[in-house]
This record gives structure tokens, sequence and C-alpha cells, in this order.
């Protein structure tokens, strides 16, 4: 416990000082909710059933903040320890590696939360963003988005036979992601050919899941979002228990 | 002696290449154990081995009466390993290391003694990647003590150290044994097994071609010992003659060289000197060598380069 507590609170700390990954999770998603509340104004669009821009980029936001700390934070973190060395050193010590998996998961995804909080309170503030559902099912939907995409960041990490080779592809994937999931713009405007596309991402997922939860959807109306994801963690706690490496 | 490390008939291959090789030998508690050998004789297989981050393919192996590879965590807890690589991550600083380390062991060192003892203090807050690479290795033995360890492995230990650091590492290795603690560990740096172990294993190919006290194998090399001298005038026939008669007589400009067999009755260096007394030949900077475990080592293990 104390081993885990100091692995957590220094991988924090690493974390912060890090400043790329810092940037994409805490600042990168303000930019752009600046950018579409300079774009879009406070006018209600007919794409988000009445919905201002706005009030559906939060949700939307945070699909993309989970998508950059799961293929980027985590995936980058655990290759690169691999691959220098770092993983190795630790195998020489007690600690189990349910310890260093742990303390990631625990500091990647309080950084994802703050990236979250910050967008909220920032959309509040300045563009009294409304919010219509239940703030525990929010929560509810964000720890499991987040979760299974953490997983597929370790899974990336021992799977790719470099740290390189796990960048370039947690990259490809991104990419296309964020912008054909509907994370920054609708994809019900888009031809159908993409939505096809579309609904082979698992961030798209994330996106239904998130915005309808915020505007208070009930859970019922997303079960294949829940499964998808849910499907997703649990195939990804168990190819990465299956395949994790300490070198 | 009870020994804390057994190895029977040790061997690992990696596809087609044969690293270790029907090794076997024993460790006693309390002893600096040195492993020397030219680039991939196998030190490094053997030594992870020891440590339980390799499987052996073959043979017996038993530290601290426990199989590495079953009950690897007894280990961990009561060994500390230096590893040949590895690393810390860039921006973790030296103290967050040792600090963070240290609680992984149930009964750890004091971090903060160690860091004097390995002149880290200075160094306490600069970041792991800031580190020179002597400072890197300092830092990695400091944290294989922290365990406070019956047992240490040491893979490379001073490689990449200045002098100073390297006597002082060998200090602080002396001060480990005189605390009762048992030291494995693998060198390029024949002096440094000379000085420091008190047995040495000669590993080449895989195998171990040689193992005892540092003068036992270098008495057993029955090797040359060389006395060496300037002339200012050169050297003339009948002085030539008389000292060839004590050894293999070599010249190079001013400078003589004698070589002479081991196990004679008289000192080569009395017999060399009394001989250029009598030729009363004005003669300076007169210096013996002895032979050396470098000496043995290259006579083992050939002079041709590895890798």
């Amino acid at each position: 416990m104390k081993s885990l507590l100091k692995m957590t609170w220094m991988e924090a700390k690493l974390f912060m000082r890090e400043p790329v990954s810092a940037f994409f999770t805490l600042v990168f998603p303000l930019i752009y909710l600046f950018l579409f509340g300079i774009i879009s104004g406070n006018e209600p669009t007919p794409q988000f059933g009445g919905q201002r821009t706005i009030d559906a980029s939060i949700p939307g936001l945070t699909a993309v903040i989970i998508c950059i700390t799961g293929l980027m934070a985590i995936n980058m973190t655990m290759s690169t320890y691999r691959e220098k060395g770092v993983l190795r050193r630790l195998r020489t010590t007690p600690v189990s590696p349910l310890v260093v998996l742990v303390a990631q998961v625990i500091v990647v995804f309080v950084m994802t939360a703050l990236g979250m909080l910050l967008l909220v309170a920032v959309g509040t503030l300045i563009y009294h963003v409304r919010f219509e559902g239940n703030a525990f099912s929010v929560l509810g939907g964000f720890v499991l988005s987040s979760l299974s995409f953490f997983a597929l960041g370790f899974i990336l990490a021992s799977t790719m036979p470099t740290a390189r080779s796990a960048w370039i592809v947690g990259m490809v994937l991104m990419y296309p992601m964020m912008f054909l999931s509907g994370a920054f713009f609708t994809v019900e405007i888009m031809p159908a050919a993409i939505r096809k596309v579309s609904a082979l991402m698992p961030l798209t997922y994330v996106v239904n899941l998130l915005r309808g939860l915020w505007n208070g959807e009930p859970w019922g109306a997303h079960l294949l979002d829940v499964g998808v994801l849910a499907v997703m963690l649990v195939v990804g706690i168990i190819v990465s228990a299956k395949t994790f490496r300490w070198e | 002696m009870d020994s804390i490390v057994k190895v029977e008939g040790l061997r690992k291959v990696y596809g087609s290449t044969i690293a270790v090789d029907e090794v076997s030998f024993e460790v006693g508690e309390c002893e600096i154990f040195g492993m020397v050998g030219p680039n991939g004789a196998g030190k490094t297989t053997t030594i992870e081995c020891l440590e339980g981050l390799r499987k052996p393919d073959a043979g017996k192996v038993l530290v601290m009466g426990v199989d590495p590879q079953h009950e690897s965590q007894i280990l961990r807890e009561r060994t500390g390993i230096q590893l040949q690589q590895s690393n810390l991550p860039d921006r973790m600083k030296v103290w967050e290391a040792l600090d963070l380390y240290a609680s992984f062991y149930p009964k750890s060192a004091d971090w903060k003694e160690l860091l004097s003892q390995l002149g880290l203090e200075e160094k306490r807050n600069a970041p792991f990647s800031k580190l020179s690479g002597g400072q890197k290795q300092r830092l990695f033995v400091a944290l294989a003590l922290l365990p406070d360890p019956q047992l240490v492995f040491l893979d490379e230990l001073t490689t990449g150290l200045d002098p100073q650091a390297r006597h002082a590492i060998w200090e602080l290795v002396r001060d480990v044994r005189a605390k009762g603690k048992t030291v494995i560990l693998t060198t390029h740096f024949m002096e440094e097994a000379e000085r420091l172990c008190d047995r040495v294993a000669i590993l080449d190919h895989g195998r171990i071609v040689a193992l005892d006290t540092p003068a036992a194998l270098i008495h057993n090399l029955k090797a040359e010992e060389r006395v060496i001298f300037n002339l200012d005038g050169g050297l003339s026939a009948a002085l030539e003659k008389a000292l060839s008669g004590a050894g293999r007589v070599e010249v190079q400009g001013q400078q003589v060289t004698v070589h002479g067999k081991n196990g004679r009755k008289v000192p080569l260096v009395s017999e060399v000197v009394s001989l250029l007394t009598q030729d009363g030949v004005p003669f300076h900077d007169l210096r013996t060598e002895q032979p050396n475990l470098e000496d043995v080592f290259l006579s083992l293990t050939g002079r041709e380069m590895r890798e």
C-alpha cells in the first residue's frame, strides 16, 4: 500500500513535469472550447436538437481528452518505460506489476477528470453551458469510457515492439477517431459512408454515451455504447494481463 | 563456509547460440565473488539466472536456499541488484528515486546515508536525465544497496566511472562485505577483480575456464616476471650475454627488459641488479613487473578481439 501511494504520487509529479501530456490533457481541450465559442456563438443549432454547439461540445471534448490520455499518455509512458528499462529496474524489486499499472491508471484518470472539470468550469463560467443530465450518470459514463480507453493504451504498449511503433500506431488510431467519431463535429451531417466508418470507431461510442448522459437521456437509450465499451474494457484487461512484459 | 549460492550445470541457450554451458560454482557467505570474461562470455546471462530474471534451460540454481524461478519474491526482498542496463524516468529526481524504491522493501536502509556515501548529495534534486554516466551508475549502486540486502549483485559496477568514483565504490563494496554480506559482481577491469574479489571465475564462450583466488590464478599461470631498466650508453655484448643467463633479454632503444621464469631460487631482480653492478654500467629507472590477473586472463581467453 505504501509503495502504491508513493508510486502514484511519483507518477503524478512526472505527468505534470511532462509538458506535452499536461498540455494535451488540460490546455488543448480548452482551446477548442474557446474556438467553438467564438465560431458558433450562442445560437441553438438544429443538429444538436436545439442545443447550442457549445453545450454539445463539452461531452465531445471530454471524449477527445479520454482518447488522448488512453492512446497517448498511457501508451507512451508504458512503452517508453519498457523500452528504456525502467520496468526492468522495477522488476528487480518486490513491487508487483499491478502496483505499476494501478498507479498509472489512477494518475491518468485523475488528470483526465481534471481536464473535464476544467472544461465544465470554464464552459459554465464563460458560456453558461446548460447541463440537463444527472451528474452521477455522467461520472459513471466517464469512468467506463476512460477505463476502456486506458485498456486500449495498455494493449498497444504491450503488443508493439518499440515505443516508436506504439506511438505511431497510437497516432494513426487517434486522429481519424477524433475527427470521425463526432467528438468535434456531428457525424449526422456527414455522408453515409463516413457514418459507417464512424461506427467502427470506439471513440464514437464514448461520444454518444457521454453526450446522451449529458443531455439527461437514460442509460437504457445507450445500451449499445455501454456494451461496446464494457467489452473493450474486459478484453483490454485480459489482453494486457496476458501480454504484460517487464522488458 | 556455508554457501549462499549454488550453481550446477547451468545452461542457457538463445536461439542457436549457447550463452552459458555447464557452469557450476558456489559462492560462500561473506565472499566477494567476481566473474570476468570477454564480451559475450556469458557473465550477464549467468548473473541474471541467479537473479531470477532469466530462466535457465538446464541446471540447478539455488540462491539463499531457494530457486530464483519459483520463489523470486523472497529474493527480491533480500537481494540488491544493479543491472548492466536499466533506466529511470528522465524527470525523476535522485532523491525521489531513492525514496520511491525504499518504499518497496519491508526494511530498507537509510537512503540519505547512501546518498552521502556515494557522493550524490549535491545531485539530490537533479533529474535522472541530467546525471553523468558515473552519477547514474552510483545511483544504481545506491538502489542496489537500498534493501539492506544479504546478497548484492553488481553487473559491471564501475563501467563508465572515473578513478576516484571507482575507488570509492570499491571501498563501499568492501564495507558491504564487512557487514557480513555477500557480493557477486562482473567486471571488465582485471585490476578491479584482482583487488576486490576473494575469488574470481574467468568465463569464456559460456564456460568457466578458471576459478580461484586471484593470487592462486596468477601463481598457477607460471608467468614470467619482468625487470625493466634504462641504459644511457646502450647494452654491451658482454653484458647482454651475462643477462641472458638470467632470462630472455629484449632491447628497445635505451630500454632493456629481462623476462625471467617464475619459481626461481634467486629473485630475478637481485640477479639483474648484481650483474649490472658488477659491470659498473650506469642504469636508471629500474622496476619489476609481476604477472597479474590480466596476464592470466589473456593467456586463458586469447588475444583476439571479440564481437
